[in-house]
Formats: C-alpha cells, sequence, structure tokens
C-alpha cells in the first residue's frame, strides 16, 4: 500500500498555505461548476475532481510551469487552473461561451491552453496517451529538457493504445510520466472488476519502464514523490509510469446520480475521513501556520473570489451562430448550409 | 524535353519528400518498416541513409499508438509524415485520425495545430486479398478537420506532396500502389500543386469522366476506347476530394451535359456518390441524361486474379456506362 503521510514538511509556512489555498480553490471551482450544471448552465458531461485536488497539485507544483507539457483526459478543470490558465475562461468555457478557452467549442471536457503547456482535455478513454508520447517525443527531437506528465485514469490504463504508447515510451526513451489517477472506479466499474490485476503500477515494468505506485491524497508525500520523479524523467530523459492512489468524491461526471450503484454510503463516509485539505489543514493548524480564523476567512475568500468567476462567466456573450464554422481549418472552411 | 526528367510516380514521391526534408528540420518521417527495410513499396528508400533514426523513425507494428504519437508531435509544432504500409491498415488507427488529430483544431477554437501528413497507397495491388487493398477514401473525406488528395500523375504526386507537407492542417495523401511504376515527366524547377483544384487531362464535348488516383488513368485509356467508337470523353481529375473543387466538375458537365463519376472504392456509399449527388443537385437542368456511376463491386477483395478482376473497376465498366448513358 502507499506511503502515509509526511509529518514534517520541508516547504515554508508560505508554500504549504499556498498548496492549501489552491486544494481548497479548486474544490469550491468545482462545487461551483456542480452548481453550475444543475443550474442548466453547463450542458453535456462534466467531470469534477473532488477528491483528487492534492494529485494535481503534487504534480503540478513540480514542474516548470509554462515551459513542461501537461495532457490529460476529461477531468481536466484543476490541471488547466493549475497551470494558470483564466478561470474565468475555463468557467465561461463550460458554460459554452465565447470567451471560453475554446470560444465555447469545447466544453468541459476539452480545455487547452497550449501557451501554458497545456496541451488538453480529451474525452476517448486513453486516447490522448499516445499524444502525450508525441508531445515528448518532440521535446526529445529537438534536444530540450522538457517533461511530459500525461495523466489518464484507471479505466484508461486497460485501453490497448496505452500499451502500445508504452512500448514506444520504452522504446524510444521518452521523456514522458504518464501517471494513472486512480480513484478506484472506472465510471461506475470498480477496479477489481475492470483490472486482471489491480496493482496497475506493475503495468509499466513489462516495458522496462520505471514504475511504482505511490499515495496521491497527502499533497506533502504527493509533492515530494513528484518532484523526485519529475527531476529523475529531466535528468535522466527516460518515461516513468507512476500510479497514483486517489478517490473520487464525485460521481463519474455531473450526470452520474446514483453512486449507490457501485458503492454504499458507508465506503464514502470513510473516504471523506482521507479528504486531503482536512489532512493538510491539520498539518498547518498542528504546525500553528494557520489559525481557525484564518482557515474561515481563506475559505470566505475563496468562496467570493468563485463567486465572481461564475458570475463573470455567467454574464459573458453565447458565441454567435456563425462561429460554428470557424476554426476547422487553419486557412479555408467547409461548404456552408444543412 | 528541355527543362524536364522522366520519373516515376514513386520517384516524384521520392524528390519531393527529400526536398522538403532538406529545407525544414522539423519534418521527419515515421512508419512501419521504413527505415532500414525502406519501405514495403520503397517510397521511403535512401531517406534512413542519409537522415538516419532521429528523422526516419521506424515504429513497432502500432497503427494507433505512432498515428496518436505522430499527432502529439504536431501538436508541439514538428511536421510528421506517416506512412500507412497501406490505407487498409489506417483502420486501426481511425479513432486518432478521427476523434483526436481531424479534431484537435476546432475543439481547441484554433489555438492547437495539427500539421501531419499521413500518406500511403490505397486501392488494389495485385492479389493482396481482403485486407490489404481497399482504399476507403472516402471514409475520411467525411471528416470535416482532414484535407484528402488523391493525385493520379507524376507532376500531381510531386508538387501536392509539397503543398501537404507546408500544410498546416493534417492532410491524407493517397498514393495508389498501381501508380507507383507509371513514369511521366516532371519539371526539373521546384513547383507546389494548390489543393482544391480539379483539372481536365483531356478535352472531350460528349460526356465527362469524373474521377480521381487511379481511376483518372483509368478514365483515360477508357475515353481512348471510346474514341474509336467517335465518342469524345473529357477526363475531369478530381485531385483534391477534401476541399472539393466543384467548380471545375461542374463547368465540364454545363460543357457536356453528361458525366459518369468512377472510383475504386465500394459503390455504395463511396466517395463517387457524394460527387454524383452534388452533380445531380446542383446540374440537374444542365443534364441531358441521369449522372453515371461506376464503382467497386460491394465485396471484400478477393484473392484469385480472375475474381479480383472482377471486383476492381477498369475501363471496360467505364466504356460500358457511357454507352448505356448515350444509348
Amino acid at each position: 500500500m502507499a506511503k502515509q503521510g509526511v509529518k514534517n514538511s520541508t516547504e515554508s509556512p508560505a508554500v504549504l498555505e499556498q498548496y492549501y489555498r489552491d486544494m481548497v480553490f479548486l474544490r469550491h471551482f468545482e462545487e461551483k461548476c456542480n452548481l453550475a450544471y444543475r443550474q442548466g448552465k453547463v450542458g453535456g458531461y462534466m467531470h469534477t475532481y473532488i477528491g483528487m485536488e492534492a494529485l494535481a497539485v503534487g504534480w503540478l507544483e513540480s514542474i516548470r510551469k509554462g515551459e513542461d507539457y501537461v495532457i490529460t483526459a476529461y477531468r481536466d478543470h484543476a490541471h488547466a487552473l493549475l497551470l494558470g490558465t483564466d478561470p474565468v475562461a475555463v468557467m465561461a468555457e463550460l458554460m459554452g461561451r465565447k470567451g471560453g478557452t475554446a470560444g465555447g467549442k469545447g466544453g468541459s471536457m476539452h480545455l487547452f491552453d497550449p501557451e501554458r503547456g497545456f496541451f488538453g482535455g480529451w474525452g476517448i478513454v486513453g486516447g490522448h496517451i499516445p499524444l502525450g508520447a508525441g508531445l515528448a517525443f518532440a521535446s526529445k527531437y529537438r534536444g530540450e529538457d522538457r517533461v511530459t506528465l500525461n495523466f489518464m485514469g484507471d479505466g484508461a490504463s486497460n485501453q490497448g493504445v496505452v500499451f502500445e504508447t508504452l512500448n514506444m515510451a520504452g522504446l524510444w526513451d521518452l521523456p514522458c510520466i504518464f501517471i494513472v489517477e486512480n480513484n478506484e472506479f472506472a465510471m461506475g466499474t470498480r477496479l477489481e472488476y475492470h483490472a486482471a490485476d489491480p496493482e496497475l503500477w506493475k503495468r509499466g515494468e513489462a516495458f522496462g519502464i520505471k514504475s511504482e505506485r505511490i499515495d496521491g491524497m497527502d499533497v506533502l508525500q504527493m509533492k515530494r514523490d513528484a518532484q523526485r520523479i519529475v527531476d529523475w524523467v529531466r535528468k535522466n530523459q527516460q518515461p516513468y509510469w507512476v500510479e497514483v492512489m486517489t478517490y473520487r468524491y464525485a460521481g463519474h461526471g455531473a450526470a452520474d446520480q446514483d453512486r449507490q450503484l457501485y458503492r454504499t454510503k458507508e465506503e464514502e463516509e470513510l473516504a471523506w475521513k482521507r479528504d486531503p485539505i482536512k489532512r493538510l489543514e491539520t498539518v498547518l493548524l498542528d504546525q500553528k501556520i494557520l489559525t481557525a480564523e484564518t482557515v474561515e476567512a481563506i475559505d470566505a475568500e475563496i468562496v467570493e473570489k468563485v463567486d465572481k468567476i461564475y458570475a463573470e462567466a455567467d454574464a459573458s456573450p453565447h458565441p454567435d451562430p456563425s462561429e460554428v464554422y470557424d476554426n476547422i481549418y487553419t486557412d479555408m472552411t467547409v461548404e456552408k448550409g444543412h | 524535353m528541355a527543362g524536364k526528367t522522366e520519373l516515376t510516380y514513386r520517384e516524384a514521391l521520392q524528390k519531393s519528400m527529400f526536398e522538403e526534408m532538406d529545407k525544414n528540420p522539423d519534418v521527419f518521417l515515421m512508419g512501419e518498416d521504413i527505415g532500414r527495410y525502406e519501405g514495403t513499396f520503397k517510397v521511403t528508400k535512401g531517406f534512413f541513409p542519409k537522415y538516419g533514426t532521429r528523422r526516419v523513425v521506424d515504429t513497432p507494428i502500432t497503427e494507433a499508438g505512432f498515428m496518436g504519437l505522430a499527432t502529439g508531435a504536431a501538436m508541439a509544432g514538428l511536421r510528421p509524415i506517416v506512412e500507412f504500409m497501406t490505407m487498409s491498415f489506417s483502420i486501426l488507427a481511425l479513432d486518432q485520425i478521427i476523434n483526436h488529430t481531424a479534431k484537435i483544431h476546432y475543439m481547441s477554437n484554433g489555438v492547437v495545430k495539427c500539421p501531419i501528413v499521413i500518406r500511403g497507397p490505397g486501392g488494389a495491388a495485385k492479389q493482396l486479398s481482403a485486407q490489404h487493398s481497399h482504399s476507403m477514401d472516402g471514409w475520411y473525406a467525411h471528416v470535416p478537420g482532414l484535407k484528402v488528395v488523391a493525385p493520379a500523375t507524376v507532376t500531381d504526386v510531386y508538387g501536392m506532396l509539397k503543398t501537404a507537407i507546408a500544410d498546416d492542417n493534417p492532410v491524407v495523401f493517397y498514393e495508389h500502389p498501381r501508380l507507383y511504376a507509371m513514369k511521366g515527366e516532371l519539371p526539373e524547377k521546384e513547383f507546389t500543386i494548390p489543393f482544391g483544384k480539379a483539372q481536365i487531362l483531356k478535352e472531350g464535348n460528349d460526356i465527362s469522366l469524373v474521377g480521381y488516383s487511379l481511376m483518372s488513368q483509368v478514365n483515360l485509356l477508357a475515353a481512348e476506347l471510346l474514341e474509336k467508337d467517335g465518342i469524345d470523353a473529357e477526363v475531369v481529375d478530381v485531385r483534391s476530394l477534401l476541399p472539393l473543387d466543384t467548380e471545375t466538375i461542374y463547368a465540364s458537365v454545363r460543357k457536356t451535359h453528361r458525366a459518369v463519376v468512377v472510383y475504386e472504392d465500394w459503390k455504395s456509399g463511396g466517395f463517387g456518390s457524394e460527387i454524383h449527388a452534388r452533380i445531380s443537385e446542383d446540374c440537374f437542368d444542365d443534364l441531358d441524361a441521369p449522372v453515371g456511376r461506376v464503382g467497386g463491386l460491394n465485396v471484400p477483395m478477393p484473392y484469385s486474379r480472375v475474381l479480383e478482376l472482377e471486383a476492381v473497376t477498369n475501363e471496360n465498366h467505364v466504356v460500358a456506362a457511357v454507352k448505356k448513358i448515350l444509348g
């Protein structure tokens, strides 16, 4: 099983507080997304990161933001936000607005911000994994020392194209970190019902790729492990396969209304005791970096910030119907009309 | 032959790729057996010794995997040329090509570009049977976000490949196994041929034969046969399926008032059906007869040479269709 948490952090109080603020922000942002979905402001499919915040914070705080490449599946809000994508543009994209990250053409599942190294935002389970390896291929081709973070869920780790990609990454020494966000469920199918060997971390070993399983519920341990792996990959220019143990408090997507079909309330209650935000909060209170009052003040401040993001996104215009033809190609469009 | 050399279709492809690779260090080749083995159809012969493993990448036999990997490399700004040993094998990579490569630009509202060339032989060679012989050009020409071209001549395959490599969008570049050894004259001076322009390979007044790739050569043969019977056919080489130059096709139909669309893909639901529908829809008042359609038999390609010849479209099928229309 994964290692247990770090007691004595090496980070400065300011950095620790920042991790805390980042996680609380992600939590409130995602809760606001859920509200927007219930209100009908967001349509289609939407997948929140609630419960998994420590994982994204740990990894994205370990890279050179804007230089390293990041790619993930459809549970992608956290990655974009932590890379510095304008949260109003993210919320606007969810609402299908003109000012969204993709002008309302992508939606929740397809956030992109290549200027910050973020290449999506993909909806076919496992389908983006070779793309991520391609980003790493490009940096290696050019002799750069970037690393690529290639995130996927535990469900994706069964896709054939993932194994094909691991083979190429091992064969060509691509500086790509494959990160399995193992939240124990492939949609509504529990790990033990979808994986022949639930120890997913072993899957990289068959391709000669360094592989391990780590804990993603303790942000301090997560950061420590992520930094170690990122540094190793940057230095050695070789791939890495990491299974990160986490838990999805939310349903698979906002449309997943009945979680009791695949797990019990008791299981969820137990999992909430491992809440990564509460866990860091306890450390911060113990170390007197925060007090009960500052915790409350931070929370109120972030709630207000998220309210403003929501209001600003909601006030922004929808795309004009004529924009339907824009950006299919760089230099032409398709014939118009039905 | 001042300023021209005689080359095969294959050599013209090679010349085009050598020139572009010399010009732009971001252009690289990727595919199965394209390097050390020189390519199954020898299109990449000479590239591995010149550019080495970095720019001529022999892949494992994992079509979806390397197609996706090349797509990611293109997103990061490289310009991959991906070879499929046959276009039949690209079926393994359909999810990558259609759900990923073709849609990136739109899904990101233009912030991510994907300059990639997907090339290889499509169509029946000789007795390669059911899993190596189909072109499925209509599958790709159906997809917004892709450009699809299918050159029929030595000049075009050279000039259009250069255009494909310079294009910032994904381009599916159809070659034909039965055209690789075809010879033609190529101007020595470098040139490109734009997409979206059909051409008239032979002028005529009685009927328009509309096709692309090998079928344009078949149509030229059919036109010769028809001439003996006093029928003056015009051969329209579509060249570019997406974008499609309907203007040139329609202008020919408006002149001859009759048309047959000829394609090698399965007749039912092939891209020729789309061209047929457009002519029927947009040139109705100019037509003196219903538009004809000649396609490959709706059968998986059989191995037996006798059966294969029965299945693949040839000039006699075209002649028969023309005579039926002209009564």
